[in-house]
């Protein structure tokens, strides 16, 4: 087994998807920023099987987490201050997300207009169904895994 | 410092709002003299990425009624798109030119885009085959001012259900008012798309689908036809084989009650035959002339000018 030494003050992201840390690394930002970061890839789980793991050292007012929340709602957020878990986070589904998806119509205005922002609202909370702020092309559940 | 209003679709203004526009439109109607100098040192700035003849013409006749003045340009090769202009430049561009931008742009959201970064109202004059919504609200202003209400009937939507923008913008305008029975007409490969459905299951709206226009037309207070636009297939094939699935002939409108009325947004091909349009119930031609007159009170509203 594999051991990463406790971080001071940061964020545990436990339970997600085997494979998926990469995806969630980038989507964070964490390649920007200057901190402590460890990725556990294939880690053995009870629950799942395998699973990865982000370790992150960072203030934890500095990360915005609300991505994680459409990427995958069952990650586990653990935030811990002075090495210990202080709360846990829960998940929702962001009511906006930007840059993550790229809108797929080629009829929108994002296909010609190179610097605008794809950003994709959430309007069925039930469903999980999000559409381009522009174009109203509906992305689902189908089309979040791959991210 | 006051928001600018702009109108990106028919859901943008709440139903108390259009009641207030259609008055104002139904009053220029009326009263056309009363407004005839009311927009005098104006300007509106048409910026038409693709061909269009019916919505520029009707937004510069609306300006010209009331006064003001027009420019701008009637394809995307005669603008500065040619040399790669971004929208948002463009409109920061037209912002210092005009008062007012009507916007038609093939791709879709681009007059939101423009809305965003301008510092005049923008009026989205069609995006690809997303939104219409002034072709919207000459459809509504036409239904009640010849039916007088905006509630209680059965709509026949017949033709180009898929990529027809006009017939998804007047569905959603009329799943707010009260007791209206839609009947989607349409091939297999053209009917009406999903997240509409869902949308009046959702809201509890009652609808059906047919293939055959013949079998519904005596059901109908309104039948709005549309055309099967070349410009929305990818595959020529397509499109002719779609082109002619429905014609509206004398003998179908016999069928119809003698209230019926036939919208369409125009221009028409062949779906509609010529011999029906002498039909007193086919208000497609006056369809147009209620264009010029809500899109006239569309301008008098986002100017913000207050006539009385």
């Amino acid at each position: 087994m594999l051991n990463v030494g406790k971080i001071e003050e940061g964020f545990v992201l436990d339970h997600i998807k085997a494979g998926k840390s990469m995806s969630i690394y980038k989507h964070l930002g964490l390649d920007k920023l200057d901190c402590t970061v460890a990725i556990i890839k294939n880690a053995r789980s009870g629950k799942m099987g395998k699973k990865d793991i982000l370790k992150v050292e960072c203030d934890i007012d500095t990360l915005n987490l609300d991505i994680l929340g459409f990427i995958d709602h069952n990650i586990t957020v653990n935030v811990i201050k002075n090495c210990e878990i202080v709360r846990k986070l829960p998940l929702s589904l962001p009511k906006e997300i930007k840059n993550v998806l790229r809108c797929k119509n080629p009829r929108c205005i994002t296909s010609i207009e190179q610097e605008l922002p794809h950003i994709f609202v959430l309007t069925d909370e039930k469903k999980e169904i999000y559409r381009c702020k522009y174009c109203e092309e509906k992305y689902g559940n189908k089309d979040k895994f791959k991210i | 410092m006051k928001q600018l209003r702009h109108l990106m679709s028919p859901l943008d203004f709440s139903t108390a709002e259009l009641d207030k526009l259609f008055n104002l439109a139904e009053d220029i109607e009326k009263n056309p003299d009363h407004y005839a100098h009311v927009c005098e040192g104006k300007k509106l700035a048409t910026c038409f990425y693709e061909p269009s003849t019916r919505t520029r013409l009707s937004f510069e006749a609306a300006m010209l009624n009331l006064g003001g003045q027009v420019l701008g340009f009637s394809d995307a090769n005669s603008s500065s798109a040619a040399k790669g202009e971004s929208v948002s430049d463009t409109i920061r561009v037209i912002s210092c030119f005009a008062d007012i931008c009507a916007m038609r742009h093939p791709k879709e959201g681009a007059p939101m885009v423009a809305a965003s970064r301008s510092s005049i109202p923008v009026i989205n004059a069609g995006d690809g085959g997303h939104q219409h919504p002034t072709q919207t609200l000459t459809d509504l202003l036409t239904i009640r001012a010849i039916k007088g209400r905006l509630n209680h009937f059965t709509i026949g939507l017949c033709g180009d259900l898929k990529f027809g923008r006009t017939v998804h913008s007047l569905i959603n305008a009329l799943v707010r008012y009260e007791d209206i029975h839609f009947i989607f007409i349409s091939p297999e490969e053209l009917t009406i798309p999903d997240y509409i459905i869902e949308m009046l299951r959702e809201k509890n709206v009652s609808f059906c689908e047919v293939r055959k226009l013949e079998e519904v037309m005596p059901k109908l207070d309104i039948l709005y036809m549309t055309r099967v636009q070349k410009e929305r297939f990818f595959n020529e094939e397509d499109y002719v084989r779609l082109k002619d699935y429905y014609i509206l002939d004398k003998e179908k409108m016999e069928a119809a009650k003698s209230d019926m009325i036939v919208l369409h947004p125009l221009p028409r091909v062949n779906e509609i035959s010529v011999e029906v349009d002498d039909d007193p119930r086919a208000v497609y031609f006056r369809q147009v002339q209620y264009g010029v007159y809500v899109r006239m009170a569309l301008l008098l509203t986002l100017l913000e000018i207050d006539v009385h």
